[in-house]
């Protein structure tokens, strides 16, 4: 057993922090994110060239990473830094195109030069694909859609929107460019859209995509999950320093065990957190994906808006401010839980999977892959 | 034992939910409703509607303009507002300063301020908390020096409560700085618009502009602006807080955030089945239902022992903690309910672009705005101290 990533990646995870770990980086995200365009200008371009996009393909696929150890390192990073950078869209669109062997598209998304975002989620779609209630048909040699999708995470200024749609063939994956979006900030900063769909003409990438877009998204979870540590750590590191410092009643607040005890258990469910996000990982690509990415998405959905809302009130009244940088951390540890399933869809799942006629339940761990002996 | 409201109570919450209903605009229950920001004319408005009633300072003797209810009266009042999407009413004149001055001030203050509450001329806000005093309120530092009829104001206040719409505000000043630090602090009442007084906004977590610094650089104050005797404010400002936290369960809050979420649970769908059918979120809301009916009879309980002269202090912390945990948790849960249409900065949108109703669009923003319940008022944390120290006294 060995938990150490291997140097490449430790290489790229020391990189983004030196690039990401300053705080007038963090004001410039504040002043950006919560209108359009809702990147940081510049950012992007930067990502791209120290690697970040190259990181979520393999060399077969034009990059030079593509599992999911790449993923986690990006993302726990991106979440350290609060970056609200369009990261998640971009990950799914790459991971999508690369399992459909579109290399031409592919060469710009890793430059950095093209930028994608995944529309699957409808109103009244969580996580069960088979749910989709968008439809494609046929129209004369292309395809039309029909629908609305919802929360297309980086969205506003995506030049590549991939659409999952209902087909004769199962659920059909959709390109489009120039779609008509509604966009709108997300409410911890970062650009989400809508998307209403009538005969809308798009280019049929495959009829039935069921399971690489489950695969891309169990990915995405991870990423998410990963991102939600990072940004754990740094949130319960705040606070610490906080209580250190803030005196009342002629101590510091930190001297109070009660609140001690708080930050404790802020940072042991920091340690159960990147334990599920290790298990997720190393799981991913295996039989146990599903099961240990529900997992993972599931106490992560618990502990991280804990953890929002605990920095918060030990913070006092400063937590409440939009100018303290911990309360933009707390809002983006409570909305992650809305991303790609909550915690209780994916409990949900989890229950389905240990019910006695999924089969699942008395499967012993499965034996490690060569996947997850390389972590 | 009897649970049941006598049937004049009954009569009594018949009468006030019909008067309510029919003369709250629609317009401003709606903005509570759907957590949008209310502007001053919103609250001058209903407040004026209260006022024409005699139902606006309900604490307060009759003899100053009171309804004259009884604590259960006053419970199914607040009760019936909160089931109507009634704003808020500002608390800092009516339920602080206005019964503070009836104990402690001279006739004069009486006369001259309590009418000016009543019909809205001023809008007091509440100068308590600085940079450096917030759960030690004891420790504050803003200096009031005597200099003949006035004092001199220097200092900074904080965290001030919609004090951008006020003209007034009453603060905890330092006159002395010998002995306990609870031996020298004055109550004094500040002209908002005296020169050297400056207000800046506090931008919160939600976006929202809702609380205030302020600044103080010799403003002047004449010494009749003293409540009480000098370096005895402690005393006033203790008093205050028990005021403070009279309506501090927030039953009917939790009940019509209870109401709001099933309605939205019956309304939404996710992956095939309505909220209301999920199991997890059923039974979230079941859990919650079970703890704000407890909390209801708590409540009751305390309202009990209140009339009969019986109320200890501390219980009423306990009923802080729990109400505003069970406030919280609804929040939490409706927010949840919403999934990934939770996200979406719903400002953003107009209204028919919207893919969740428009009463729960801000669930979100309106969510961390209440995380400040658990804040403010003395924070659960000093409840709990305030309950130990009672428990474990020697
Ligand atoms: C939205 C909002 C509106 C407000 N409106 C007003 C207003 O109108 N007027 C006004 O005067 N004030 C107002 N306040 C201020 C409020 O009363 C203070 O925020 C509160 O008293 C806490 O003080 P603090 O923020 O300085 O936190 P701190 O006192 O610094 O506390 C930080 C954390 O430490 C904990 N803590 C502190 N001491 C102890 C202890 N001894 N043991 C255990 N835990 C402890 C606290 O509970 C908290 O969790 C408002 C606050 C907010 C957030």
């Amino acid at each position: 057993m060995d938990f150490r990533i291997s140097e490449e990646r430790q290489m790229l995870s020391d990189m983004l922090r030196r690039f990401w770990g300053n705080d007038p980086m963090l004001e410039a995200r504040n002043a950006a994110v919560y209108e359009a365009p809702y990147q940081v200008p510049g950012v992007w371009a930067q990502l791209a060239e120290l690697g970040v996009f190259g990181a979520f393909l393999s060399e077969d696929e034009g990059g030079f990473g593509g599992t999911a150890e790449d993923v986690v390192v990006v993302f726990e990073e991106a979440g350290r830094a609060l970056s609200a950078e369009p990261l998640l869209g971009q990950l799914l669109v790459m991971r999508l195109l690369a399992g459909l062997g579109r290399a031409d598209l592919l060469e710009e998304m890793v430059a950095g030069a093209t930028r994608g975002a995944l529309a699957f989620a409808e109103p009244a779609l969580s996580v069960d694909l088979s749910r989709t209630a968008a439809t494609a048909a046929r129209r004369g040699d292309g395809w039309v859609l029909n629908g609305r999708k919802s929360a297309i995470y980086g969205g506003p200024g995506a030049d590549v929107l991939l659409v999952t749609a209902r087909t004769d063939a199962g659920l059909g994956l959709f390109l489009l460019r120039d779609a008509p979006l509604i966009e709108a900030a997300m409410v911890d900063g970062g650009g989400i859209a809508e998307l209403v769909m009538e005969d809308l003409a798009a280019e049929c990438l495959a009829e039935d995509a069921a399971p690489p877009v489950e695969a891309a998204l169990d990915l995405g979870r991870i990423a998410l999950c990963s991102e939600a540590v990072g940004a754990m750590d740094m949130l319960t590191a705040m606070t610490v320093d906080y209580l250190k410092q803030r005196r009342q009643f002629g101590r510091p607040l930190a001297s109070f065990q009660a609140l001690q005890h708080r930050v404790v258990d802020m940072v042991m469910e920091g340690e159960q957190a990147r334990s599920i996000v290790i298990r997720a990982m190393a799981s991913y690509g295996t039989p146990d994906q599903a099961r240990h990415v529900a997992m993972a998405k599931n106490l992560l959905g618990r502990v991280a808006p804990h953890v929002a809302e605990e920095a918060i009130q030990l913070h006092g009244g400063i937590g409440m401010t939009w100018e303290y940088p911990g309360s933009h951390y707390a809002k983006r540890l409570v909305l992650l839980d809305h991303q790609l399933g909550d915690r209780r869809d994916h409990a949900l799942r989890l229950m389905r999977m240990c019910a006695p006629d999924a089969g699942a339940v008395s499967r012993p761990v499965t034996a490690r892959t060569p996947e997850s002996q390389t972590a | 034992m009897d649970l049941d409201f006598t049937a004049e109570e009954q009569a009594f919450r018949k009468h006030v939910r019909e008067v309510i209903r029919g003369e709250l605009p629609r317009e401003i229950s709606d903005k509570v409703l759907q957590g949008r920001g209310l502007t001053k004319e919103d609250i001058e408005c209903w407040q004026a509607i209260l006022n024409r009633h005699g139902w606006l300072a309900t604490t307060w003797p009759a003899e100053f303009g009171g309804p004259g209810w009884s604590v259960v009266e006053r419970h199914i009042f607040n009760e019936e507002c909160a089931l109507a999407s009634a704003p808020r009413i500002v608390t800092f004149g009516l339920v602080m300063l206005g019964p503070v001055l009836i104990k402690f001030g001279t006739k004069e203050q009486q006369d001259h301020y309590l009418p000016r509450i009543l019909d809205g001329r001023d809008w007091w806000c509440q100068g308590y908390s600085e940079p450096g005093a917030g759960s030690d309120l004891a420790g504050l530092k803003t200096r009031a020096v005597r200099d003949g009829d006035t004092y001199v104001i220097n200092g900074q206040k904080t965290w001030t409560t919609l004090g951008q719409h006020a003209n007034w505000i009453f603060c905890l000043v330092r006159t002395a700085t010998e002995g306990k630090p609870q031996d020298g602090i004055s109550f004094v009442l500040v002209d908002v618009n005296s020169p050297g007084v400056e207000m800046r906004p506090i931008k919160l977590i939600d976006g929202s502009k809702e609380v205030n610094e302020v600044f103080f650089t010799d403003v002047r104050v004449p010494v009749t602006n003293l409540v009480g005797e000098e370096n005895k404010g402690w005393t006033i400002a203790k008093y205050l807080l028990t005021h403070e936290r009279t309506n501090i369960a927030g039953v009917g809050h939790s009940t019509k955030d209870l109401e709001k979420f099933r309605k939205l649970a019956a309304e939404i769908e996710r992956d095939g089945e309505k909220v209301a059918d999920n199991p997890l979120y059923a039974m979230r809301a079941a859990e919650l239902e079970a703890d704000l009916e407890a909390m209801r009879v708590t409540n009751l309980r305390l309202l009990a022992d209140a009339s009969s002269g019986a109320a200890e202090g501390h219980r009423s912390s306990l009923l802080k903690i729990k109400g505003t945990q069970i406030r919280q948790e609804l929040q939490n849960l409706y927010r949840s309910a919403l999934g990934s249409a939770a996200a979406l900065d719903a400002d953003d949108l107009s209204e028919n672009e919207l893919a969740v109703p428009v009463e729960a669009a801000r669930a979100a923003p309106v969510y961390f705005n209440h995380r400040k319940l658990s804040i403010y008022g003395g924070s659960n944390e000093i409840q709990r101290n305030i309950v130990a120290k009672e428990l474990f006294r020697e």
